[in-house]
């Protein structure tokens, strides 16, 4: 299994557990400091709207029960705990009585989509215009043009969204602007759906590319500067082979991969700022259920989809992490 | 006695061949960076305008209801339904829905987002400095507890977690925004830090110190620390600018102050009264052109100071 040591997967697994578990208290205890309880501030919602939920006394008594709020904080906190363990997240309150693990489910896929399909283009074109700009023998043009794709790098993802919107939503009107896929359609496997699918999804795609390319061109250029000074390129020019053979499997190959490392760092920022996106294009994902649950107040949905982005994002960590040693055995050696 | 590492400016002392004296260049400082210039300069208009424009214009029109309603900026004119919306000078960047003027809101807003971005990241910073020469300097097993945490901490999601403690925490003023960013603000430093103090311990002037008795604190504010400088303000930089961003971002989702009109919020106000849609860009539009020219300014300045404290980076000048 390529470079994997079963103490190096060890601690991988640990740090995974490590990152869930303080995530998950941080979003813990924050309420809990605050001044005020969430159940009395829901129960006094709900008493406002008296009426729009039915049932409402049995769920005040639920909440009372799983909240455990006559018990000490740590009993508390362990019910917490095993409630995410079991994945029990609870109901949402804003729509009594769907499971906050039914609204998630329903979003997820939404989410993956985009951020996972975004997040691959970002990083090869990325890297590529990157690789392209730090190898010497680049042409002069392409190195004047290559620059302007990276323009876009300081803006928020959110704010070239807005402006992504405006233009091509509203004033060109080439890309529909919200939600994920038109009204009427059969949903399925079909080519209409689909496409239709593709059609809204470009605006949130493109903007997070545009706005996550500019990191990776600009760590892949000093990636490639100082690998073109190994031994093994000169190398490689004396046995006369072509130089885009040289360029990608020599050089790129070995300077991509502190851009992993990377990638895995920098998940966390890349979900967040997908939150955003997805709030600016309706786009029905976790991260618009995100802002819709802020609107209503609908605390256990926010803790619920706040644990799940903490447990997806530090799942995709651990594979990276664990694909690493495999693409590069090096990492292994260096603990000694 | 410090021992100082930077260059400095070429040495008088050439020996005369019976030409003319050689002209020193006193440009070549390496403060005297092109980016880090540029980007001060860039940050410095949005203080200035931040603390002069006051002077100039009347912020009170920052209030809701104190101007006409919906007003395009000056020379744009808009027609809706047939009724014509002249913008003019009482309102130069156009006003808003609730009646605020635009220009007044940007120049109540910009300090305050530049305020609440440099204290987080001071907060951060500080802890970030306390735990990383900690952790760089003692070894052993608070090295590993502390880099373990910090770590973690990276992985994450920051802005997921600062929405959850966003939305509960429901009166949010500066200070409390400010230390909820703090609360992911101080891994990068604390990381940062503990890389240069592993590399500045095996220095010889930190040898030197810890041989003639210096206790290990005083080793490390005097000796290290102003060495560290120029790292730390890249650092620092790229924290403000991070900050900065978490902040406009909470605010974009209506979780800031309610009462001032800082950059965020007012780009929260427009997305609720779909004034993308209305084809009002002057309400989100100028306030997403003064965090840009933020961004780039504070991006600038970090990538300058990383020229001067690395000069392996800063090419031919």
């Amino acid at each position: 299994m390529g470079g994997l040591t079963k103490e190096y997967v060890i601690r991988r697994v640990a740090m995974f557990f490590l990152t869930v578990w303080l995530g998950s208290t941080v979003i813990f205890i924050i309420p809990r400091l605050a001044p005020g309880d969430p159940v009395a501030a829901m129960v006094s919602r709900m008493i406002n709207q008296a009426g729009y939920i039915e049932n409402s006394a049995e769920l005040i008594e639920t909440w009372r029960a799983k909240f455990g709020l006559d018990g000490p904080m740590y009993v508390q906190y362990v019910k917490y705990l095993w409630g995410l363990m079991t994945f029990d997240l609870g109901y949402s309150l804003s729509q009594f009585p769907q499971t906050v693990t039914a609204a998630i489910a329903r979003g997820m896929p939404w989410t993956l989509g985009l951020l996972g399909i975004a997040t691959v283009l970002s990083f090869i074109l990325g890297n590529t215009v990157g690789a392209l700009l730090g190898w010497r023998r680049t042409p002069k043009t392409l190195k004047t043009v290559l620059p302007f794709t990276l323009t876009f790098t300081s803006i928020p993802a959110f704010m070239l969204g807005i402006l992504f919107i405006y233009i091509f939503g509203f004033g060109l009107r080439w890309f529909p602007f919200s939600r994920g896929h038109g009204s009427g359609l059969d949903i399925g496997w079909n080519w209409e759906f689909i496409s239709n699918v593709i059609h809204h999804g470009t605006l949130p795609a493109l903007t997070i590319v545009v706005t996550t390319m500019g990191f990776w061109a600009l760590g892949m250029r000093g990636m490639m500067i100082s690998t073109d000074q190994e031994d093994f390129l000169i190398l490689a020019q004396a046995k006369g082979l072509s130089p885009a053979w040289i360029f990608w499997r020599y050089a790129v190959r070995n300077a991509v991969l502190p851009q992993v490392t990377a990638l895995a760092l920098s998940l966390g920022t890349l979900v967040g700022g997908s939150v955003l996106v997805e709030y600016i294009f309706a786009y029905p994902g976790l991260g618009y259920l995100f802002y819709q649950s802020i609107v209503n107040m609908d605390y256990t949905m926010i803790q619920g989809i706040g644990f799940m982005i903490i447990l997806a994002t530090s799942t995709t960590v651990l594979i990276i992490d664990l694909i690493y040693p495999i693409i590069d055995p090096r990492i292994t050696y260096q603990k000694k | 006695m410090m021992a100082v590492e930077n260059d400095l400016q070429a040495n008088t002392d050439i020996p005369s061949t019976g030409k003319a004296p050689l002209k020193v260049n006193r440009w070549d400082n390496p403060w005297l960076n092109r980016k880090f210039l540029s980007g001060s300069a860039l940050v410095l208009v949005i203080i200035l305008f931040g603390l002069l424009g006051p002077l100039f214009w009347d912020t009170k029109l920052a209030r809701v209801g104190s101007a006409e309603l919906n007003m395009p900026p000056v020379g744009v004119t808009v027609e809706v339904d047939g009724v014509k919306y002249v913008g003019s000078m009482t309102n130069p960047l156009g006003t808003e829905s609730n009646g605020r003027d635009i220009l007044a809101s940007l120049m109540v807003g910009a300090p305050m987002s530049l305020q609440i971005g440099i204290l987080a990241a001071v907060i951060g910073m500080s802890i970030g400095v306390v735990l990383g020469c900690t952790a760089g300097y003692l070894g052993g097993w608070a090295d590993s507890v502390i880099r373990t945490v910090a770590d973690a901490w990276i992985t994450i999601p920051a802005l997921t977690v600062l929405i959850t403690m966003a939305a509960y925490v429901r009166q949010i003023e500066l200070s409390t925004m400010a230390l909820i960013l703090a609360v992911f603000a101080w891994p990068q430093p604390t990381r940062l830090m503990r890389a240069q103090v592993l590399t500045l311990r095996e220095r010889g002037y930190v040898r030197m110190a810890q041989l003639s008795g210096v206790p290990p604190l005083k080793i490390m504010i005097q000796e290290m620390v102003p060495n560290m400088l120029p790292w730390m303000a890249a650092s620092l930089s790229g924290n403000i600018s991070a900050n900065i961003l978490a902040a406009s971002s909470l605010e974009a989702l209506g979780l800031g102050p309610t009462r001032i009109p800082t950059l965020g919020m007012t780009i929260y106000y427009s997305i609720r009264a779909a004034a993308i849609l209305r084809g009002m860009w002057w309400w989100w539009g100028f306030p997403i052109l003064t965090l840009v020219i933020i961004f780039v300014g504070l991006f600038l300045i970090a990538t300058g100071l990383d020229e001067i404290a690395n000069p392996r980076l800063r090419g031919v000048q």
